[in-house]
């Protein structure tokens, strides 16, 4: 019979029936955010990634190209934003190609909502989406289900509350760019020291029409100092009670060691001298 | 809007729809909601699907987006290919043929509402299994269930605008004070001959205004 088989999916859900845990996915319990300038657009992450209770990556990087001047932002599942974010600036730089022209901020956002959409929010990914095109500068946010959002402020993951609050109280119409890289950096270290999925760095990416700046570790406000005292343990600390050295031909009651000879000249690898 | 997926974007509305004398009023609050933290507070749940013909979205935001999308790419291909604008009744044809067959996997609950020279404003509503029907006024979303009683008492025929306007306003004023999940400002659009004008009202000042923007 054509067609899928679905009988591993079967025995999946039996063996998660019978209490088996799932694979656990690394998850960018994250900060991001979005918010537009006068002649502009700026996003913000942080750069903590973590495994349930394990911070997986002190220094990673959520902010993702898409095209020169269209940037994404991604929380929710590592791999799915990696990826769908590099799935569609592939399909968005033949698209240009194809027709031309530079690519738009809407073509992006409609692609990635069409995608997750099909998906149904099986693929993780919980993105902004800011660039400047032709037709202006655009903000959007797209949640994993594939709905759309356009504002001029956005925050997304496990710390948007916290940089949601920051937005609220400090935002004012037609900032200019210093003041508006200034708020984004501050919402996310509302992130970074109120949510405990947020932590690190900051990372800010600045797009305008004449160009695209982004500033990998634009504040670090979490730089681990040196120990104040050495841990190291003096040599003679633990007392040697019993001494025993194993011979190299004892090794043999534990692996078998094999001398293989050498093969004839073609077989042999390629070494550098 | 029973079963939500989870995570899942919900527009825990309040949607309404009117004729009136010169045409229809569409209405919204712009609240949207992922469990308990409100996602975006002027949201804008009144879409263009043609000209002159619109659509208010209640339940899943990625749902009814994607719906309203695939119609909007419809109609305009209709209205290339027959040289002639789409009446209401068939934009709200396309948009049950949709929710019907997909009942299982959406959670959409839709008001169309449209203006043709032929038959003037016209008001459609698609509930949750996706059957279609024609009302002089339509009311959803979880808000809803608070304003029957006040739509029943105040309701008359043939309106004129500003009765209209202010029916549709009594009405969300009084979902949004009673439903959680509806909230934020008021969203308008009154549709008549002279085409589609766009009215807010905001809650900073008891909403008032400003009305038209």
């Amino acid at each position: 019979m054509p067609g899928f088989d679905f009988s591993n999916h079967a025995r999946n859900a039996a063996l998660h029936a019978q209490g088996f845990p799932l694979p656990k996915a690394t998850s960018t319990g994250t900060t991001i955010v979005g918010c537009i300038f006068d002649g502009g657009v700026v996003i913000a992450a942080d750069t903590r990634a973590t495994s349930g209770p394990i911070v997986a990556d002190k220094n990673c990087e959520k902010l993702h190209y898409i095209s020169p001047q269209i940037w994404c932002a991604g929380a929710g599942t590592a791999a799915d934003t990696e990826f769908t974010t590099a799935l569609i600036s592939s399909q968005l730089e033949l698209h240009a190609l194809s027709t031309g022209r530079k690519p738009r901020v809407v073509t992006c956002m409609t692609m990635l909502k069409q995608h997750l959409f099909q998906h149904q929010g099986h693929i993780g990914a919980y993105l902004v989406v800011a660039g400047v095109d032709p037709t202006g500068v655009a903000l959007f946010t797209v949640h994993a289900h594939g709905s759309t959002d356009k504002l001029p402020y956005v925050t997304m993951g496990s710390g948007s509350l916290a940089a949601m609050s920051v937005f609220e109280t400090l935002w004012k119409p037609n900032m200019n760019r210093e003041e508006a890289v200034k708020l984004a950096a501050e919402a996310i270290q509302a992130g970074i020291f109120n949510d405990l999925g947020s932590g690190s760095n900051v990372d800010v990416c600045v797009i305008t029409k004449e160009k695209t700046t982004l500033m990998r570790n634009y504040i670090r406000p979490n730089e681990r100092e040196r120990k104040q005292k050495s841990y190291v343990f003096s040599r003679g600390t633990t007392a040697v009670l019993r001494e025993k050295v194993i011979e190299r031909v004892d090794i043999g009651k534990y692996v078998t060691v094999h001398e293989v000879p050498l093969e004839a000249e073609g077989e042999q690898m390629e070494v550098d001298t | 809007m029973d079963h939500l997926k989870k995570g899942e974007v919900n527009l825990g509305t309040t949607i309404i729809a009117i004729n009136f004398k010169d045409g229809v009023i569409l209405g919204a609050d712009s609240r949207t909601t992922t469990g308990a933290y409100i996602a975006n507070r002027v949201t804008d749940k009144l879409t263009q699907v043609h000209d002159t013909i619109w659509c208010c979205r209640s339940g899943s935001a990625a749902d009814t987006q994607a719906v309203a999308d695939i119609v909007q790419y419809n109609l305009e291909q209709y209205g290339v290919e027959y040289d002639m604008p789409p009446t209401t009744q068939t934009a709200a044809a396309m948009f049950q043929e949709l929710c019907y067959h997909n009942k299982d996997r959406l959670s959409a609950g839709i008001i169309i509402a449209g203006y043709d020279p032929r038959h003037g404003g016209q008001v459609y509503s698609i509930p949750l299994g996706g059957s279609l029907h024609k009302q002089s006024y339509a009311i959803g979303g979880s808000g809803s269930t608070y304003i029957y009683g006040y739509c029943h008492a105040n309701w008359r025929e043939g309106m004129t605008e500003e009765e209209g306007i202010n029916f549709v306003k009594g009405a969300l004023q009084e979902a949004i004070k009673w439903d959680g999940s509806s909230g934020g400002v008021i969203r308008m659009v009154v549709l008549t001959a002279k085409g589609a004008v766009r009215h807010v009202y905001l809650p900073d000042n008891g909403y008032t205004g400003p009305g038209t923007k």
